[in-house]
């Protein structure tokens, strides 16, 4: 119930940044420092998630199949393969090392 | 049909296409992560925004609080509050257009929108791409989840694997640049720092103060890492590295400090 609430809440958060934006007097563009949060926040909870869901187990780490998602999905990234393909690659490679008994 | 001949309705057509077809994985992994049928169209129909739902189930899967979740993609959804600041600057909506508009501004409408030059264009640009994505998203979302819904073990199908791959994705794009790379290093080895001493979910509030401590002393180009995640006029620009498919490539974007577009 309470993740009900929480996703509302987010929901209507995201909203919220979105409607801003239309309504806020154009100078705060002028204002390099906001632009610029907004961009390194993006990539540090990026950074951060992927982190989080390659090698965190709970409060620990932990070293499974998932590294060799992560290094699947780098591979295809070099190779310019599109999102969904990215995303199946991390998926196969976890699954096979499970199968081979890597966990 | 007339509308076809125009570039931007041609790129925001195929943006939305390539875009749709992945809802398909946040579908499957939304609902593999504890989330009902529901709440995955909910986030998808409502919140609308990529990077954020897939950081909220990101986060929920982690064993993470509701709390949690919601921060994580509230503070990953700030970006599209900049692309509503540039659009609203760019197209000019008014009335009911405005309260719409809000809630299609996402990095595939932005960069499809802002790559034109023509006012007409863009402005159809950021419509098709807007409409396009958002029709499609929620409809690949539905099959995904239903289809996530009939997998049993999702760690038998790797998909924690393929959680680990999409976050990877949406990075990938933005880090463009010595700056943007030493961030993401430094917010994750923050994560993993903070990981033993507090609860699931609030590591990754801690790469996010850091990044925006990084933001507001750092001296970078204004619009680092919010290059939206798309390429959709393809990658002509030189040194530039991630243009696969479709989706992710480099949005000729104007350079002017504080044009505003």
């Amino acid at each position: 119930m309470s993740l009900w609430i929480w996703l509302l809440v987010a929901c209507a958060l995201a909203y919220a940044w979105k409607i801003v934006g239309y309504f806020v007097p154009a100078r705060f563009l002028e204002d390099p420092r906001i632009s610029r949060i907004a961009g390194t926040m993006t990539i540090g909870l990026l950074a951060s998630l992927t982190v989080v869901n390659a090698v965190v187990s709970g409060q620990g780490l932990a070293a499974d199949a998932r590294l060799g998602a992560l290094a699947a999905a780098a591979i295809a990234l070099v190779c310019r393969a599109p999102f969904l393909v990215v995303v199946i690659a991390g998926a196969a490679t976890a699954a096979l090392l499970r199968a081979v008994g890597w966990s | 049909m007339k509308l076809l001949a125009s570039p931007a309705v041609r790129v925001g057509i195929s943006i939305s296409i390539a875009t749709g077809l992945y809802g398909v994985s946040f579908g499957a992994l939304a609902v593999t992560s504890g989330l009902n049928f529901w709440q995955t169209m909910v986030l998808s129909l409502l919140l609308f925004s990529g990077g954020s739902q897939f950081a909220f189930i990101g986060v929920v899967a982690g064993g993470g609080s509701g709390i949690a979740a919601m921060s994580a993609a509230t503070l990953l959804g700030m970006r599209n509050g900049i692309y509503g600041m540039q659009l609203n600057a760019l197209l000019r909506p008014t009335g009911w257009r405005k309260y719409v508009g809000a809630q299609l501004t996402i990095d595939e409408s932005t960069a499809t929108s802002t790559g034109q030059t023509d006012p007409a264009e863009q402005r159809r640009g950021f419509w098709t791409a807007g409409i396009g994505v958002y029709v499609l998203w929620n409809l690949f979302t539905a099959l995904g989840a239903l289809a996530g819904s009939g997998l049993g073990d999702p760690k038998q199908w790797g998909l924690d694997g393929a959680a680990v791959a999409a976050f990877l994705a949406l990075l990938w794009p933005r880090l463009k640049g010595r700056e943007p790379i030493a961030i993401a290093v430094v917010c994750a080895v923050a994560t993993v720092v903070a990981v033993p001493f507090v609860p699931a979910g609030v590591p990754i509030m801690v790469a996010a103060l850091v990044a925006a401590l990084a933001g507001w002393f750092s001296h970078g180009r204004r619009d680092e890492g919010l290059e939206p995640d798309i390429e959709p006029y393809g990658g002509h620009h030189p040194g530039h590295h991630h243009d696969g498919s479709g989706h992710r490539p480099g949005v000729q974007r104007t350079e002017e400090p504080g044009a505003g577009v």
